[in-house]
């Protein structure tokens, strides 16, 4: 852009990012409240359902009417009235994240996702996105907490360790294949992101419905905010849909990646550090997968393997970019 | 039987999982068999694959990085030796690694192939009986139609299935009637296509494999440094390293020459964020076949050449500084352009400069180059910037033997001081020679002059040009690479339809009941199918519609997804894909004359549930496939949807 300063819009760019954070941060906090509350909630709300159930039982109204027919009770249906606030702040958080990294794709006059720092902002600014995006159909508020903690520890933490000023793209960076394949990969990271989130609320639910199981049948409920997640078989599944998309995108970095790298390098696989991390991340999903459909291997355990899969996604990103020597050497960060 | 095979420890499988060997090694032989094909070896495998790979990662690879073995060497004396005994070294070639991704193959082509088979078979069966009591599926929805008195009930009933049939075939659905008893019926299934991406996905991981490992054999990979002005002809002799394939052979090359014309390069000028950096790098080159005309071509990072089936790469660059050395009579005994080494992003280079003939004794002479040389507080010199602001070499001279008679090959990079006496730099007495372009300096003792060539055009100013620059290039011809990715992409098809094509069975059956007709809708999902109840839900809605006597008819839905976990739980708001495993309960009766009342829990109102169409409010199942989590209770007289 001629004109405008690249110096001075990354650091408008800065300035946003760290709103985001902050932003961010006070969605996590509105979650945790929430999820503290929740149990709570339920409880009232089942108190009213007794008493509502011996209200309608002779009437014929309809139920979602006969809400609030008790003044002396809060509404029926738990409104997470927090979650709520949650969702409408990482929602906020979530736009100046975005302006913040369409800036730094200006300042940079390229893709925003050539170095660490801005995989980190474009790969988290995905993640949120397909957070928000699946809330319009499931209600996955209860993964709030995790998400926005996500995007607060790595965002931050990115920001601090591995910002750098807009540098032209090294040679080997200019190519179609770092749109595409970086692309894709974060939006598979970003998938793997909400099927691990769920994988651990599943193993965590399971837990307590073993515990459930077990115990004596008048036994006082305990509170916790799992009474109002779904149960273990529902998480496990929708984190399998979640994770098989993720999977088909991840399968196709892997190609793209690999096409990029006989451009690049004249050989399209060469066991390089992050190739050799890619090719572990896409046994261990194959793994989940084939985990799912064997039997004794299904639940806990293939839940187990998600977690695992996202850890070394993880950890590709982070530790295997920083301190592993490869032909991969984009962090942007001099030694 | 039109299931897809399972391994028998798949877990939708029904077959026993522990089957006892039979005595005998046919028994035991099968049993072996049995167990490597098995989905929890299969398992097994790919994790210890995922393990093994990991290794390769954090040692050192002779195939990637093979300095970074020898480096590893000199750091780690002890433990090196012991690692290359286990082939960390070599981790993706080594006997372990190989071993396993075998027998993951082994088990791979030995549980797809009996599995085609079985689903060329099914492909060409018809779909599977009509169960009798449909109410017992997960998915069930019924509507009872009023027949005039004047009609027969039987016809109706046919009719009914008959439209339902052909509805089911434009749908995508392979269908077969089942009348009798009766009853009339259609049976459908649909999402083969599903098994068939299974295979597919499977076989072409097979095909990948096969194809990196022969293709392989038909690759080379030569390595060839020109500097600007030299041409190169593609035959064995003219590589610096060449390594072929098992079935390559040097008079498989394709001849053709190729000159570097000119090699450029643009530096970020100081001042700017990444100043110094370099990029932009282009080889200029002309390429000639035999008998064709000269053609011009650039080879850039990302943008490899294309010259008569092989492609040729840039591997590196940097300079070569052109040096003539002269007798003490003034005669040439040395004149070439030497490619110099660049040891940092400034381009501070290391060379060696050695004259074999023409003196009384051979001389070797060891360079530094700097493009824009500095000199640093501790007085040693240095390069600031990458171009040719002020290029300066220094050389320290050696006299004596050079090794290079007795046959060993040596490298051009590097000189072997040991037997020789230095006579310029260093402790030698003598000052190192340090020489701009164009300048000409006398060598020691009086053995001649040594001059730095200006190569800059006449009239240039400043050093632009002044130094000629070399491309290292990288020339490959690789068969594997077209297959490899046909392969993969195959396995990228076949991994969509394998995950995301729904396999089901829906059944529709038609039962005359005096005056009226029970019509049931049923589906079955085979494998992963979030969707189901939404598409019985739309079955039976369509079906509804083209139905003559629709007016009268009334759906109830049996789609109880509740299971006693879910009550347990009290799962909400959560529109938790509808556990389709559970077994309803035979609810929501079908006699019902209303609609059944959507959702008595209040705290299930996020859930999208009641989302059927008006006239089919089935008691749970929403429009998106979710299915709230309420118990199975109808409310006959609550909650009339209109
Ligand atoms: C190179 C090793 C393998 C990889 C990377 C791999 C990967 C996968 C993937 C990604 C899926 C999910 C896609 C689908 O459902 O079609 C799958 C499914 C399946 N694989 Fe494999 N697989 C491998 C080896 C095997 C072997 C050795 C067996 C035989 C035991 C096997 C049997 C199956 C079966 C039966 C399914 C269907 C699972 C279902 O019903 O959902 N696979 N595999």
């Amino acid at each position: 852009m001629p004109g405008t300063d690249p110096l001075l819009l990354d650091e408008i760019s800065l300035l946003l990012v760290w709103t985001a954070v902050a932003i961010y941060v006070l969605a996590f906090i509105a979650y945790a409240i929430d999820l503290a509350r929740r149990s709570d909630l339920a409880l009232k709300a089942k108190d009213e359902v007794v008493a509502r159930e011996l209200v309608t039982a002779g009437g014929g109204g309809v139920i979602s009417a006969g809400g609030g027919s008790s003044a002396s009770t809060p509404a029926a249906k738990p409104r997470y009235l927090w979650a709520r606030l949650g969702t409408v702040l990482t929602a906020l958080g979530f736009v100046f994240h975005l302006v913040a990294t369409v800036l730094r794709g200006i300042a940079a006059e390229r893709v925003p996702w050539s170095n660490m720092y801005e995989f980190a902002m474009t790969g988290l600014l995905l993640i949120i996105a397909v957070y928000l995006a699946v809330l319009t159909r499931y209600d996955l508020r209860f993964l709030g907490s995790l998400m926005t903690g996500l995007a607060v520890l790595l965002l931050g933490g990115a920001t601090l360790a591995f910002h750098v000023e807009v540098v032209p793209l090294a040679d080997p960076l200019k190519s179609v294949w770092l749109v595409v394949h970086v692309f894709v990969a974060s939006l598979a990271t970003a998938l793997f992101a909400l099927a691990f989130g769920l994988s651990v609320v599943q193993l965590i639910q399971t837990r307590r419905e073993r515990k459930l199981a077990e115990a004596p049948v008048d036994a006082a409920p305990k509170r916790s905010f799992l009474r109002t997640v779904p149960n273990a078989d529902a998480l496990e599944s929708l984190a399998y849909r979640f994770a098989i998309v993720g999977f088909i995108f991840w399968t196709f970095t892997l190609i793209a990646g690999s096409i990029w790298a006989n451009d690049a390098w004249g050989r399209f696989w060469g066991f390089d550090t992050k190739e050799v991390w890619t090719f572990v991340i896409w046994v261990l999903y194959a793994g989940y997968i084939h985990a799912r459909a064997t039997r004794g291997w299904r639940g806990t355990r293939s839940a187990w393997l998600s977690i695992i899969g996202f850890t070394a996604v993880l950890f590709n990103f982070t530790i295997v970019n920083v301190f592993f020597k490869g032909l991969h050497a984009y962090s942007g960060l001099t030694t | 039987m039109t299931d897809p095979l399972r391994p028998s420890d798949h877990a939708d499988s029904t077959s026993d999982d522990v089957t006892q060997p039979r005595l005998g090694v046919v028994g035991w032989l099968r049993w072996g068999w049995r167990q490597l094909t098995s989905m929890r070896t299969a398992l097994v495998l790919l994790l210890l694959l995922a393990i093994a790979a990991v290794p390769g990662s954090l040692v050192p690879q002779r195939s990637a990085d093979p300095n970074g073995v020898t480096q590893y060497f000199t750091d780690n004396p002890d433990l090196a030796p012991v690692l290359d005994k286990l082939s960390l070294f070599d981790v993706y070639t080594s006997p372990w690694f190989s071993a396993i991704y075998l027998l993951l193959f082994i088990s791979l082509i030995g549980c797809v192939l009996p599995r085609t088979k079985h689903h060329w078979k099914a492909l060409r069966s018809q779909p599977p009986r009509t169960p009798a009591r449909l109410s017992r599926l997960d998915d069930h929805r019924s509507r009872t139609i009023a027949v005039d008195a004047d009609a027969d009930a039987d016809a109706v009933a046919a009719a009914a299935v008959e439209s339902a049939a052909v509805q089911l075939r434009k749908s995508g659905y392979r269908v077969a009637r089942y009348d009798g008893r009766g009853t009339f019926s259609v049976s459908a299934e649909r999402g083969y296509l599903r098994e068939t991406g299974n295979l597919l996905f499977h076989g072409a991981l097979v095909g990948v494999l096969i194809a990196v490992g022969v293709g392989g054999g038909f690759t080379y990979t030569g390595q060839r440094v020109l500097v600007e002005g030299q041409a190169f002809a593609n035959s064995l002799l003219d590589y610096s390293s060449f390594n072929p394939g098992r079935f390559v052979s040097g008079d498989t090359l394709t001849p053709y020459s190729m000159t570097l014309d000119q090699f450029d390069v643009t530096y970020v000028p100081p001042g700017q964020p990444g100043s110094g950096q370099a990029g932009d790098f282009v080889a200029h080159v002309t390429t000639q076949a035999p008998g064709g005309d000269p053609q011009d071509g650039e080879v850039r990072v990302n943008h490899p050449l294309d010259v008569q089936g092989d492609r040729v790469y840039l591997l590196g660059n940097g300079y070569a500084p052109t040096v003539t050395i002269r007798d003490a009579q003034g005669n040439e005994v040395f004149h070439d352009s030497v490619a110099f080494l660049p040891q940092d992003a400034n381009m501070t280079s290391l060379g060696v400069i050695k004259v074999a003939d023409g003196l009384p004794e051979q001389l070797g002479l060891l360079g530094f180059f700097y493009p824009t040389m500095d000199v640093l507080p501790s007085g040693a010199l240095t390069s600031t910037y990458g171009a040719l602001e002020y290029p300066t070499l220094t050389l320290r001279v050696y006299e004596g033997d050079l090794g290079i008679d007795d046959g060993t090959p040596r490298s051009v990079y590097t000189l072997d001081p040991s037997g020789m006496t230095q006579i310029a730099g260093g402790d030698s007495g003598n000052p190192a020679i340090q020489l701009m372009p164009g300048q000409t300096e006398d060598l020691p003792n009086g053995l001649g002059t040594i001059t730095f060539e200006n190569e800059a055009p006449a009239g240039a100013v400043g050093y632009e040009g002044s130094v000629k620059r070399f491309a290292s290039l990288s020339i490959h011809r690789d068969l594997a690479g077209p297959w490899v990715l046909s392969f993969a992409l195959l396995a990228l098809l076949g991994l969509l339809a394998a995950l995301f094509v729904p396999r089901r069975r829906m059944w529709v059956k038609a039962t005359p009941q005096g005056d009226s007709v029970l019509i049931e809708y049923a589906g079955l999902a085979r494998g992963e199918d979030p969707t189901l109840a939404a598409a019985v839900d739309q079955l039976a809605a369509k079906h509804g519609g083209s139905l003559p006597e629709a007016s009268g008819s009334a759906v109830a839905g049996g789609a109880g997804a509740a299971p006693a976990r879910a009550a347990a739980s009290d799962s909400a708001d959560a529109g938790g894909a509808g556990a389709a495993s559970a077994r309803a309960a035979d609810s929501a009766s079908a006699e019902t004359g209303g609609a059944a009342a959507a959702d008595p829990d209040p705290a299930s109102a996020d859930a999208g549930g009641a989302g059927a169409a008006p006239a089919l409010a089935a008691d749970s199942a929403s429009a998106d496939g979710t299915a709230s989590t309420t118990p199975p209770q109808s409310h006959p007289d609550t909650g009339k949807v209109d």
